[in-house]
């Protein structure tokens, strides 16, 4: 095995397209296990960790910047918590204090899980996810980023290098179901933006993330097109009607919090 | 491959797999076995350190991305004789029993308590809520953490 370490983003891109199979490290939360148990054993890593243009987040015209390093215990803090309140309620449910300290966006991308917890509150806030190679930068909206259950829209050279988003203008939340408050994986999440249009994302119902659409006059009915949006299985988590049940149960709850 | 870094105040060398984890690197190489490892997934908070200050499960870093960066060990606290003011608290409060998550609780405590010295009792849960502990019931690891903030 290499452990490449690129200290610029554009080292970073050409050592990818050198090194098309050199799986990229940031947090490690997803890969260490992965490799600690033998599941996998990439011939080269590249790690994310010196690349200076991945961190933190910045604000220009509007739009939010959230590099691909921001970890979800930045994401909690002022003022981008405010900024982005269903993300920041999202990151709170983010296994422990350890694993908020070092897992990132740009990993939750990276691992496209069906229940990864950064997803549903991008989605409703119309994330763009930047992708970048030597080739170029590219702009993927998230919905079509996600291609499938672990398996997203990335190509061999390239790298997440951020996600743009507009921050919050309208109330919205997050809520995730387990059992456990801490280290849980979702059976079922849920986060709501309630606009001139309600916007609701689910994670854990179905293959990919989902965003389902409303006017907001439209609220009454909302929490069962949410459910009726759902494709959940039944797994060691729960089952698929528990999911369904508990994404109409989430959608009026959070509708209630989001229109109070 | 060689990596370089700050392990407790002070500078060392490792030669370590590339695959490696900073806890094996800890515990193999380095002789210092008091970070645990149980689970090896982030799972259960034993092997926490202080990585560059931050509070992170040394398992899940990978050796070589700590070249470079400053570690903070259990053994980094306090001194053989000379325990830390929260390895006293444990001792005090009857927090520790077979000890195998001791150091990771340490760790985590001394980590909660230089950012919030007064924390509430939420503060404490969603801080250890990490930290799995199979022997105490958790109920005399709070007392200790209280007993510390004093
Ligand atoms: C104990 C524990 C609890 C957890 N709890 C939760 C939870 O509650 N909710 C949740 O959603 N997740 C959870 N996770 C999973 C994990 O923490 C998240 O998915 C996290 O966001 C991964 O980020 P990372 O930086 O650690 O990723 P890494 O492990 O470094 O990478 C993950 C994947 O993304 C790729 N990647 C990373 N960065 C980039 C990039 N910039 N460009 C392209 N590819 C990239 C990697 O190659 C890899 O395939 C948990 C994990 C553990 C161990
Ligand atoms: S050994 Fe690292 S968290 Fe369990
Ligand atoms: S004292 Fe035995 S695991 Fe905590």
């Amino acid at each position: 095995m290499e452990v490449l370490t690129p200290r610029s983003l554009d080292e970073a891109l050409r050592l990818k397209s050198e090194n098309p199979q050199a799986v990229p490290i940031a947090g490690g939360t997803d890969l260490m296990v992965a490799i600690n148990f033998d599941r996998i054993r990439p011939n080269a890593v590249l790690n994310l960790n010196e690349v200076p243009e991945l961190r933190g987040w910045s604000r220009a015209n509007g739009t939010l910047r959230l590099g691909a390093g921001l970890t979800y215990a930045e994401a909690m803090r002022e003022p981008l918590a405010g900024l982005l309140p269903a993300l920041a309620e999202a990151s709170r449910t983010v296994g422990s204090p350890q694993i908020r300290n070092r897992g990132t966006i740009g990993g939750n991308l990276g691992t496209s899980s069906p229940a990864g917890d950064a997803l549903p509150p991008l989605l409703v806030a119309g994330a763009d996810v930047v992708l970048a190679s030597v080739r170029g930068e590219r702009r993927v909206a998230l919905g079509e980023f996600v291609v499938g259950p672990k398996r997203n829209a990335l190509a061999e050279d390239e790298l997440v290098t951020a996600v743009e988003l507009e921050p919050a203008s309208a109330a919205e939340t997050f809520m995730k179901v387990g059992p456990r408050n801490a280290m849980v994986i979702a059976v079922v999440s849920l986060a709501l933006r309630a606009g001139e249009e309600l916007r609701a994302a689910f994670g854990s119902a179905g293959p990919v993330p989902i965003l389902v659409r409303a006017p907001r006059d439209d609220a009454d009915a909302f929490p069962e097109r949410v459910a009726e949006a759902a494709a959940p299985i039944d797994d060691v988590r729960g089952t698929a009607a528990y999911r369904r049940h508990a994404l109409r149960v989430l959608t009026r709850r959070a509708l209630d919090r989001c229109l109070a | 491959m060689k990596i370089e870094l700050t392990v407790n105040g002070e500078q060392r060398e490792a030669d370590v797999w590339e695959g490696e984890s900073l806890l094996f690197a800890l515990r193999e190489k380095l002789g210092l076995p008091g970070s645990k490892n149980a689970c090896e997934q982030g799972e259960c908070g034993s092997c926490s350190v202080l990585l560059d200050g931050t509070l992170v499960c040394a398992c899940l870093v990978l050796a070589a991305q700590a070249d470079g960066h400053d570690v903070v060990t259990v053994e980094g606290l306090g001194a053989t004789g000379e325990p830390h003011p929260v390895q006293e608290a444990f001792v005090e409060a009857g927090a520790v029993q077979c000890g195998f998550c001791t150091p990771g609780l340490v760790v985590a405590t001394v980590d909660l308590l230089a950012h919030s010295p007064q924390p509430s009792e939420d503060e404490i849960r969603e801080a250890l809520s990490g930290n799995l502990c199979r022997c105490t019931g958790y109920a005399k690891i709070f007392d200790a953490v209280r007993l510390a903030a004093q």
